[in-house]
């Protein structure tokens, strides 16, 4: 048994008042039937009314501080145990919920706060449906210029999904309330469509402008002239300047992707590749029998 | 029991006290043809009453306060260990451990 003194946490000279002040704190604090289900203060409190059981009387105190009695031993009151009746059926009788058993209402509150609001009892709240994401492949022509493509639904429905000019791979379009049906009356979701462009033999895309590799002859080149010259937005006639060597690069005007949710039009390069075509018999006895005017080297750095 | 078997048992109580509260509901104990009939919970209650009220200095003025709070606090308890039973008596075992598991990682 432990010492009295310090379960109360009083001196040995501690009046009767300062045990009886020691003794109500700690009882506040430590009551096993303020304190359900915890043992710990069960025990707290079982030591602390032992001990003010014993230091409260002036008599037995007198005897244990002779060291008549020990701190054991000695009559106890019944210790407190309502919370033992409260917890059980007996408890009902002072129940603030009412009379006894689960209510549909306190049920069903109970597990909507448990599940986060599903199972709720009541009506059922109208549900908006889910997204449903798809993928549309499409060509880079009409991703630039724009289409309307129909997209056939694994239910079997078929959309007609416009694909806006400018469209860039990767993109997604939202088609409002064609997801899945909502539920007691809810609105549908809506349906996401990611666009995928594919590559285009000759065009390539940096945002708005598009990029271009123009195959042209040794006589285009060298005597210039007009050539035609594919845009997304169909063939142009562009005059290449006399003597213009392979790589040269040329800028159409408002030839790329057009215009498109505040974006100006942008440009098409056009970069010149000279192609000498199949061996030709006249070119190669000409190129024998040439002798360039300004003879260079084109491996060399150039001397500009 | 009846009433004089209650102060009886019940040290630093006293008949008008304990009659006062039954009044005011605070202990409710079956009444018979005018007498009253009181149940073990009834006693413990009344105990309890006594402590807080010389023990605790809850004077009578808060003890409703002190009272309504502890009825709540035990009608959750109640209502806890029905959901425990019920949790017993009708989960799968998998899914009981998997429901242990899990309030132990919150460090209830």
């Amino acid at each position: 048994m432990d010492d009295p003194y310090k379960t109360l946490g009083v001196a040995k000279d501690a009046s009767q008042a300062d045990i009886r002040r020691a003794y109500r704190k700690l009882a506040k604090k430590h009551h096993p039937d303020l304190n359900p289900g915890n043992a710990k203060a069960e025990d707290i409190f079982k030591r602390v009314s032992a001990a003010n059981e014993l230091l409260s009387d002036a008599k037995t105190r007198g005897q244990f501080d002779r060291g008549e009695i020990d701190a054991a031993g000695h009559e106890r009151a019944p210790e407190p145990d309502y919370r033992n009746h409260a917890e059980g059926d007996a408890g009902r009788r002072y129940s603030r919920a009412g009379a006894g058993g689960w209510s549909d209402e306190e049920f069903g509150d109970l597990f909507s706060s448990m599940f986060n609001g599903a199972g709720r009892a009541g009506p059922p709240r109208p549900t908006r449906g889910q997204d449903e994401h798809y993928a549309l492949q499409t060509s880079f022509l009409d991703a630039v210029n724009g289409t309307t493509s129909r997209l056939t639904l694994p239910d079997g429905r078929t959309l007609d999904v416009k694909i806006p000019p400018g469209s860039a791979d990767g993109q997604t379009l939202r088609l409002h309330d064609q997801g899945e049906p909502g539920q007691n009356g809810g609105p549908r979701g809506d349906a996401l469509i990611e666009i995928h462009v594919a590559p285009h033999p000759f065009f390539t895309r940096e945002g708005q402008d598009i990029r271009l590799e123009l195959p042209v002859t040794l006589a285009e080149a060298v005597l210039g002239g007009p050539v035609e010259v594919p845009t997304p937005a169909g063939p142009v006639r562009m005059t290449i300047a006399p003597g213009s060597d392979s790589g040269t690069q040329f800028r159409l005007r408002g030839r790329g992707v057009p215009a498109h949710g505040g974006l100006t039009a942008g440009q098409l390069y056009a970069k010149l590749r000279v192609v000498i075509g199949p061996p030709d018999a006249a070119l190669t006895d000409f190129l024998r029998a040439w002798k360039p005017e300004h003879p260079v080297s084109p491996r060399q750095a150039p001397s500009k | 029991m009846n009433i004089e078997i209650v102060v009886a048992q019940v040290p630093g109580l006293q008949r008008p006290d304990l009659e006062r509260w039954v009044a005011n509901e605070w202990v409710k104990p079956d009444q018979h043809d005018g007498e009253y009939e009181f149940y073990d919970i009834d006693v413990a209650r009344a105990r309890l009453i006594r402590d807080l009220r010389d023990e605790m200095e809850v004077n009578e003025a808060a003890l409703p306060v002190v009272l309504s709070l502890l009825d709540q606090l035990y009608d959750l308890r109640r209502r806890m260990h029905e959901i425990s039973d019920a949790i017993d008596h009708t989960v799968p075992e998998e899914v009981r451990q998997k429901l242990a598991a899990h309030l132990a990682k919150r460090g209830g």
